[in-house]
């Protein structure tokens, strides 16, 4: 067990720095000398300054240099300087990333627990219309654009019903406290939270659909039957914790997607997380954060795996431990 | 071929979205000849309610441009852009795929080992990157949905490639000293061709959602009308105009719907094991 996390670990550690080093290439990729676009973004470009910032980023060193540089200032949570908003770029992620965590690990949540319900549903009453209406409802917003749903949502519910909050984090100047204040919030973190979650509920709501009716056909749940064992136990016991595990996996996987809606919907909900910085990274061309918030997102991707595939062990004693 | 079509027919699901695929690119191909209204033309007075005027049947948009012109002419890039990312996506994927599975070993072990990498890599954050840093223009987008969309091509093909490759007449070729590049792609790849036809038209459904992601954030070609354009050139007067965003959003939700149910309806009536199976 211990050997296998640590293996996870060493292997996750490999993967982040291949990432650093993509991340590294990236930026040179971009059009223009790196030093010229920094002073651009700075608001002066005069060759004295230009000449000063090549210098302090070692731009005028050979590449292998200023790779090793970069890697070491990355490992030492130095993701560079924001010239637009004149801050540490990891200063201005660490402020953002707890409102997204809120936001991904509610919606994230939220997703699974419905999205295996409604597969639950489905795959008991198959052949029914309870099965079709779920199954064409999880296909049409598995169909839908994540910033559609959240439009959509605040013309519904904000605009026509008036029932919750359209953007924010909490009510500016609500100056609410203790419980009042987590409420406040919570009003905030329904919409968004369900914008991101009704695609992934759809996505899990028919792979849970899907492979119950898969388990429910082999033999063990025949035996179970033969033996007397009353519908729903074997529906919970035998069934559904068997058909769980594609869908732990499937988790897993969409961690990456996760954050790509968290961009959407933090922009459109103007909530204040590191979705919301890449959009305005990239409104105002600033590299260097957008960068950093990329490097931040997969390192966040690869803790989520990692957390997920050791789940998915614990859940199924039959996957050992072993690489 | 004949039971391929018994098939699909059979399958309702995936006549209702061959029927709205075909609107679609029918849209596409002859739209902006029949309706030759620019969708970057001012044609009435802003913001425009729809079914107003039989002109500009859907309104207008914030500087009073055609709502319905714009969906039309949008239809072109979301179709484009779906089915060539998922081109760039099978050119890259297929042979890398191929190679790993035929060869395997160390070949398989360091190919894997880097489409691995690339799965882990947030996509729609890859892409964003990517787009902003190569400059928003219809290649950067194709080329970046191609560049995130790959990963699952290979691991499929490889998969394909690591069963077929044991086979008989495989064995057989390999006997009778065909190079290996001729078994790949005239023994093993032909077998290997209905579930990555599958894959792929899953794939476009994604690639369509993916560029109107990034044209909705700004990321679109700007001089290329898009859906995803449209929707986030709405968003900010959304409550005085909600036709703006509604129709193109429905254009999108009715392509991608489309496209996902030819997907399932190939799956059914190319994979009859797998479909059973599935029932």
């Amino acid at each position: 067990m211990l050997s296998f996390v640590a293996q996870r670990i060493v292997k996750g550690v490999i993967v982040l720095f291949a990432i650093i080093v993509l991340n590294f290439f990236l930026i040179r990729l971009a059009p223009g000398d790196p030093a010229v676009v920094m002073a651009g973004e700075a608001g002066a470009s005069d060759p004295l300054f230009v000449a000063q910032l090549r210098e302090k980023f070692s731009l005028d060193r050979p590449l292998p240099e200023q790779l090793f540089k970069y890697v070491k200032g990355v490992a030492s949570l130095d993701l560079g300087f924001s010239f637009r908003q004149q801050e540490p770029v990891a200063k201005l992620i660490a402020e953002r990333l707890p409102a997204t965590l809120l936001l991904t690990l509610t919606a994230f949540a939220i997703s699974l627990a419905l999205g295996i319900l409604f597969g639950t549903l489905a795959a008991r009453f198959a052949g029914t219309w309870a099965d079709s209406a779920i199954t064409v409802a999880a296909l049409i917003f598995y169909a839908t654009p994540i910033f559609w749903i959240a439009l959509m949502s605040i013309l519904l519910f904000s605009v026509t019903l008036g029932w919750l909050p359209s953007f924010g984090y909490d009510t500016v100047g609500g100056n609410y406290k203790g419980l009042a204040y987590v409420a406040d919030v919570a009003a905030h973190l329904v919409m968004p939270a369900m914008t991101i979650g009704l695609f992934f509920m759809a996505t899990y709501t028919r792979m849970t659909r899907a492979s119950m009716l898969e388990v429910k056909r082999l033999d063990f749940v025949k035996t179970a039957r033969s033996k007397g064992l009353r519908d729903n136990v074997i529906q919970r016991r035998h069934v559904l914790r068997n058909a769980l595990l594609p869908v732990v996996t499937l988790a897993g996987v969409h961690s990456g997607t996760l954050i790509g809606g968290a961009v959407i919907t933090e922009t459109v909900f103007a909530w204040p997380g590191i979705g919301r910085l890449m959009y305005e990274a990239l409104l105002q061309r600033d590299y260097n954060l957008l960068l950093g918030v990329f490097v931040v997102c997969s390192a966040m991707v690869l803790i989520f795996n990692l957390v997920t595939d050791l789940v998915y062990r614990l859940v199924d004693p039959r996957i050992e431990f072993a690489s | 071929m004949k039971q391929f079509w018994k098939q699909m027919l059979r399958n309702p699901g995936g006549m209702i979205g061959l029927v709205i695929l075909s609107v679609a690119i029918l849209i596409a191909l002859v739209g902006p000849s029949i309706f030759p209204n620019s969708p970057w033309r001012m044609v009435q007075r802003p913001f425009l309610p729809p079914f107003t005027l039989s002109t500009v049947p859907l309104g207008t948009d914030a500087l009073g441009r055609d709502v319905f012109a714009g969906v039309i002419y949008g239809a072109r890039v979301s179709l484009l852009v779906g089915l060539v990312s998922t081109l760039v996506a099978l050119i890259v994927g297929v042979p890398l795929g191929a190679l790993a599975g035929y060869f395997g070993g160390r070949v398989d072990d360091a190919l894997m080992r880097f489409t691995e990498f690339f799965q882990t890599i947030p996509s729609f954050a890859l892409a964003i990157v990517l787009v902003a840093i190569l400059q928003p223009s219809i290649y950067s987008i194709v080329a970046a949905i191609g560049i995130v969309s790959w990963p699952p091509v290979a691991r499929l093909v490889r998969a394909e490639v690591l069963s077929l490759r044991t086979r008989e007449y495989v064995q057989a070729a390999i006997v009778t000293g065909q190079s290996n590049s001729w078994i790949i792609w005239r023994e093993i790849l032909p077998n290997a061709l209905s579930p990555v036809i599958v894959l792929a038209s899953l794939m476009v459904a994604t690639a369509i959602l993916l560029e109107s992601s990034l044209s909705f954030l700004g990321l679109g070609d700007p001089n290329l009308i898009s859906w995803g354009y449209m929707v986030g050139a709405g968003r900010t007067v959304i409550r005085q105009a909600w036709w703006i965003t509604v129709f193109p959003g429905l254009a999108i939700l009715l392509s991608v719907l489309a496209m996902n149910l030819v997907g399932e309806g190939l799956n059914d009536a190319l994979n009859p094991r797998l479909a059973r199976d599935g029932r």
